[in-house]
């Protein structure tokens, strides 16, 4: 993680995980204990169509923000917003900003070159997730396992390893949502992290190729009617249009 | 590895927030400690804090020590270093894999790849009643052959020095029999059980309440011979539950049945523990 210019800018830290793997479980309890280390992150939560993450993170009495992607990717709404959470986050005179974003497809990763990029994954989700996961948690640099509590000591190991096997250099960290086991260890992770990001900032990995039909409207289901770069179940990949 | 000689506990908080009883306990090589309580009283939070060495990081603040020193992450987190077994109360996979598989890739994540699988497998139907087949899906597995797997997983695979054993008793299976292979030699062992033949076959007992370590007792003269009169009364049961499972009916003198094994193991105390 190297600094390039603008190194002005906050620590940035971003979560991204699958819906109901507790990303705001464990950011509340992490959240407390920086609190109590007399840390002021500011929190954006940035999520699809509706969220009341924000009263939850209201009781921690720290800045919070909250975007809707609503029509647009929630990774991408989530990057094209940056500079305005980074003002926010400045105005209110945090010591960095915490990112939670609702990530869709988990074809891309949200995060930038400079960030703390931390993936929050279920492992009820069972052994061959970690590997189905994509970008989001081969690209970073620390994965959260929740839920551990809920499945043997043997399937949790396995769950460890396949995550090491998609992202050989992450830390990983268990972390129970639920009483805040192991959020001591993720804080101080957090508290460990200096790097400010910058405008020149590039994402770690590339969202998928291309807009498609259905991206601008298109609704009617046969081949005929669909145009873009489009892929067969065979595997072959064409352009279709103009 | 790490040689155990020694971990100590030291006490945290309670779920009124109150400071524990025993402020602190230490637990050698070698002991076989109870932990008991009415349920919701901690008992398997103790375990699950001595399985991630917890460093004052979990609800109940609770620290671990390892021969006095606080371990490293490595010790906590790394399965190849890990120095605890734990049996938790789980009484189904959610793996979705077969069985050789799942056990293969276990073994593989605590490096030791040279473990038969069929070994395993072959104890753990020693320990139930219908056989597990090497390759059933995890997930079809009954409560009873799931734990039968999980004693023989953890027993071959995840063998280690400190044993957590959260209610063996659970699921039907042949409990003595599971404990025996769980046991080895020279363990640290703990053992949060409901049932008086477990509870009293440990020399020492933690007692659990609101959430804290609220004393510890070490079993008296006289429970030891409630103790081996109480196996006694334990084995007639199992026969009589060994008996309905074969679709027998019971008769009056089958209350009366001494097994042999038992008459075994008054000179081999391994399992008098």
């Amino acid at each position: 993680m190297n600094n390039t210019k603008n190194t002005h800018k906050l620590p940035l830290i971003i979560i991204a995980g699958t819906p109901g793997a507790g990303k705001t479980s464990v950011l509340v309890h992490t959240i407390r204990i920086l609190k109590s280390a007399n840390r002021r992150p500011a929190l954006v939560k940035i999520d699809c169509l509706a969220t009341d993450d924000d009263i939850r993170f209201a009781k921690l009495d720290l800045p919070v923000l909250v975007g809707l992607a609503r029509d647009m990717c929630p990774d991408h709404y989530s990057i094209y917003n940056l500079n305005e959470m980074e003002e926010f986050a400045q105005k209110n005179h945090s010591d960095s900003l915490i990112m939670e974003t609702a990530g869709l497809c988990h074809r891309c990763a949200p995060y930038t070159d400079n960030c703390l990029g931390v993936c929050v994954i279920d492992s009820t989700s069972g052994p061959n997730n970690p590997g189905k996961a994509g970008p989001f948690l081969s690209c970073a640099d620390i994965v959260v396992v929740t839920k551990g509590d809920m499945i043997s000591q043997a399937e949790r190991e396995i769950f460890r390893e396949r995550i090491l096997e998609a992202n050989p250099l992450c830390n990983i960290v268990d972390v129970n949502g639920l009483n805040g086991q192991g959020a001591a260890e993720l804080a101080q992770q957090f508290r460990n992290f200096k790097a400010g990001h910058s405008d020149e900032d590039k994402l770690r990995h590339n969202a998928p190729f291309a807009v498609c039909t259905l991206c601008v409207g298109e609704k009617r289901v046969d081949k005929k009617f669909h145009r873009g770069l489009l892929r067969t179940m065979s595997g072959c990949e064409q352009y279709v249009g103009e | 590895m790490v040689k155990i000689e020694c971990i100590s506990i030291i006490g945290g908080i309670d779920k009124s927030g109150n400071p524990e009883n025993l402020t602190s306990l230490d637990i050698r090589q070698g002991e076989i400690i109870g932990i008991v309580g009415p349920t919701g009283s901690g008992k398997s939070q103790l375990i699950s804090d001595i399985e991630q060495l917890s460093q004052k990081d979990s609800s109940t603040r609770r620290q671990v020590l390892v021969n006095g020193k606080v371990p490293s992450p490595a010790l906590r987190n790394d399965p190849r270093q890990k120095m605890v077994a734990q049996l938790s109360q789980n009484m189904n996979f959610l793996a979705d894999m077969e069985v050789r598989d799942f056990l293969r890739l276990h073994a593989r994540c605590r490096g030791k790849e040279q473990i038969s699988t069929d070994e395993i497998i072959h104890k753990a139907n020693q320990l139930t009643g219908e056989p597990i087949k090497p390759n059933d899906n995890l997930t079809i597995l009954s409560g009873g052959q799931t734990r039968a797997l999980m004693v023989a997983d953890v027993a071959v695979i995840s063998e280690s020095p400190i044993v957590l054993i959260d209610e063996i008793e659970n699921a039907g299976i042949k409990k003595h029999e599971a404990l025996e292979l769980l046991s080895g030699h020279n363990k640290l062992i703990m053992i949060v059980t409901h049932d008086p033949v477990m509870a009293l076959s440990a020399k020492k007992r933690i007692i659990m309440k609101n959430g804290g370590m609220s004393t510890l007792l070490e079993a008296t003269p006289e429970e030891k011979i409630v103790s081996e009169q109480l196996s006694g009364i334990d084995a007639t049961i199992l026969h009589l539950r060994e008996l309905l499972r074969n679709g027998k009916h019971i008769r009056e003198n089958d209350l009366n049945f001494i097994p042999e094994s038992l008459l075994c193991n008054e000179e081999n105390t391994s399992l008098t523990l």
